[in-house]
């Protein structure tokens, strides 16, 4: 009788386990090799300044967390305002502020807080500086180094650096690929018209997935009661619902072009946008500017909204839903 | 109205200016705005900067008050009547009061901004308020006819030079033997307010505190604003006792314009 008690709970667990695996979808999935318990990655730029701020996307149930883009020297970035709102998203021109890889090698030097998998993200002028900074960043537990060769809005890197060109990214994914063995993700930029021909370009050089987009643009708002650009920078990269429907064609056309996975980034705010731009092609999505909308547990609510749609529409895994657009 | 709408920058031309003391001047701005005691909005200056102020007043116009400090509220300083500011809020956490009956209120300086509502606020719920309001000295003494129409009011300046002499924390020491509060809210220089969040430990008392750090976005994006896991835009500007009894950071550092971490001195 005392042997039935105590085996009846356990039966019980048991039953719910094949229950759940049987008829329940699953979120997990893995990104060259690196294995996450869902599909949705904190985009480099929002929190990621330190690890207390990527413990909270963690806590708020991101599968992946990114750093903040490191450079070589500390950088204060543009002066406020560095944000500016309209009807369908936002404009941001932080201007790569950062305390310098020497502080951030300080601050993530210890991952053994982090039970998702942590990417590095770095930016530099020029290809030596990079590599300089993956090597540095190599030593790390780092489980993947991004590589923003897109940002729209800071003389000097990215778009403005001229790095949105096939040439320079082979040039810098190259350099790069020579420091480290672990996986490299290119962010590029939908902007451009040439995204086919950077990407592959990228993975020639030795990328392992391509993040497809950084911020459009750059944009501006002009308030016209003071007759002023809001942005201090005057400029910044367009996020949020507004620019959707150019990153879900951006993914859709590179899933044709490159056979590296795609992670799809760009105005996602519920669930139903990344199963969509899941079925563009992409492996995995970024989620930025929907935390300022839902908080920081809206990779949870992503989440919970993918879980019912996959279950009302009989789907079991996210590889089911990856390129289904192509079909 | 989703976040992004309600993010918007709104014109709020600034309909009167009074100086206050030597240091701090008052805005009353022509846009209308409600906000709990202890939120926060951004104030932009075009072509200067954006930086996050505490409101004074609500309602159908809003004021702030602005100590000169720096590069931003020197520029302040010399607007007129009838000068453009955008502003885009309220953001944050406010202060809670739910269920108290007497509390005490302790502002250090110009943190006594962030209080000034909230004493208002506490004496339209019949909350009995004794008000701490330590300054430098006499000509630095902000908002005192309007805290003592609400509250015991009791000013301490470090130089003697008005009411009480000492510093805030050794005035509230002899104030929480006396009396017996529900709660306790303060807002100051932070190694101020760790002192009385000591005080408040050692005396069982829950408390509410003010903090403030660099910020940038206000909408939980940027992360500059963190103290441990929390974003003062968004979990704070106002936090708990039992809060900030765990945080590893509070009273100790704060991250710079890069986001460097430094040491609060």
């Amino acid at each position: 009788m005392q042997h039935l008690k105590e085996a009846t709970p356990c039966f019980l667990n048991l039953f719910i386990f094949i229950f759940g695996w049987v008829f329940l979808p699953s979120l997990e999935t893995e990104l060259c090799n690196v294995s996450l318990k869902n599909p949705l990655i904190l985009a480099s730029g929002v929190l990621g300044l330190s690890k207390n701020n990527l413990l909270r996307a963690q806590r708020g149930g991101a599968g992946a967390v990114t750093i903040k883009s490191v450079s070589l020297e500390e950088r204060s970035g543009h002066e406020t305002p560095n944000i500016a709102f309209f009807e369908a998203g936002m404009l941001n021109a932080f201007g790569y502020c950062n305390p310098g890889i020497e502080e951030a090698l300080k601050e993530f030097s210890d991952l053994s807080c982090f039970e998702v998998p942590v990417i590095a993200s770095c930016t530099a002028s020029n290809a030596s500086d990079f590599a300089k900074l993956v090597e540095a960043l190599d030593k790390l537990d780092f489980a993947a180094i991004e590589l923003p060769l897109s940002c729209p809005h800071t003389p000097g890197y990215g778009l403005l650096a001229g790095q949105g060109t096939p040439e320079a990214t082979k040039e810098i994914v190259e350099a790069c690929r020579k420091k480290t063995k672990k996986p490299l993700l290119v962010k590029i930029n939908a902007s451009l018209p040439r995204i086919g021909e950077i990407a592959l370009a990228a993975e020639k050089a030795g990328a392992n997935a391509i993040t497809c987009s950084n911020t459009l643009g750059p944009g501006m708002v002009i308030d016209i009661n003071s007759t002023k650009p809001v942005l201090a920078f005057k400029v910044g990269g367009v996020s949020g619902p507004a620019i959707r429907p150019i990153v879900v064609r951006s993914v859709y056309d590179l899933y044709k072009r490159i056979k590296i996975p795609i992670i799809g980034l760009g105005g996602v705010l519920r669930g139903e946008h990344v199963i969509e731009l899941l079925m563009a092609g992409a492996s995995c999505v970024g989620i930025g500017t929907a935390i300022a909308l839902r908080g920081h547990n809206v990779f949870e609510k992503c989440c919970d909204e993918m879980l019912a749609w996959m279950k009302k529409h009989g789907y079991k895994s996210i590889g089911e839903l990856i390129g289904l657009a192509h079909e | 109205m989703n976040e992004f709408e309600r993010s918007r920058v709104r014109e709020a031309r600034i309909l009167k200016i009074e100086q206050e003391t030597p240091t701090v001047k008052t805005f009353e701005l022509g846009v209308s705005l409600d906000a709990v005691p202890g939120q926060f909005v951004m104030v932009w200056l075009p072509r200067v900067a954006e930086k996050p102020f505490t409101l004074i007043k609500t309602g159908n116009t809003i004021a702030i008050a602005v100590k000169k400090r720096g590069g931003f509220t020197e520029k302040l300083f010399q607007l007129n009547e009838g000068s453009y500011l955008g502003i885009r809020g309220p953001y944050g956490k406010g202060f809670s009061w739910g269920g108290v009956k007497k509390v005490c209120v302790v502002a250090g300086g110009i943190g006594i901004a962030a209080l000034v509502r909230l004493a208002e606020e506490l004496a339209k719920s019949k909350v009995s308020v004794d008000f701490i309001a330590g300054f430098r000295t006499k000509s630095e003494v902000l908002f005192k006819e309007r805290i003592e129409n609400v509250a015991n009011l009791h000013i301490i300046t470090e130089d003697g030079s008005f009411g009480t002499k000492g510093i805030c924390s050794d005035v509230l020491m002899d104030f929480l033997k006396k009396n017996e509060y529900d709660k306790l809210y303060c807002c100051g220089p932070e190694l101020m307010m760790v002192k009385v969040l000591k005080l408040c430990k050692k005396f069982n008392l829950k408390a509410e505190f003010a903090v403030e750090r660099y910020m940038k976005c206000a909408v939980g994006l940027c992360g500059q604003c963190c103290l441990d896991e929390w974003l003062v835009c968004r979990d704070g500007p106002v936090f708990s006792s039992e809060q900030l009894l765990k945080s590893k950071e509070f009273g100790k550092f704060y991250y710079t314009k890069s986001g460097k971490k430094v040491a609060i001195q």
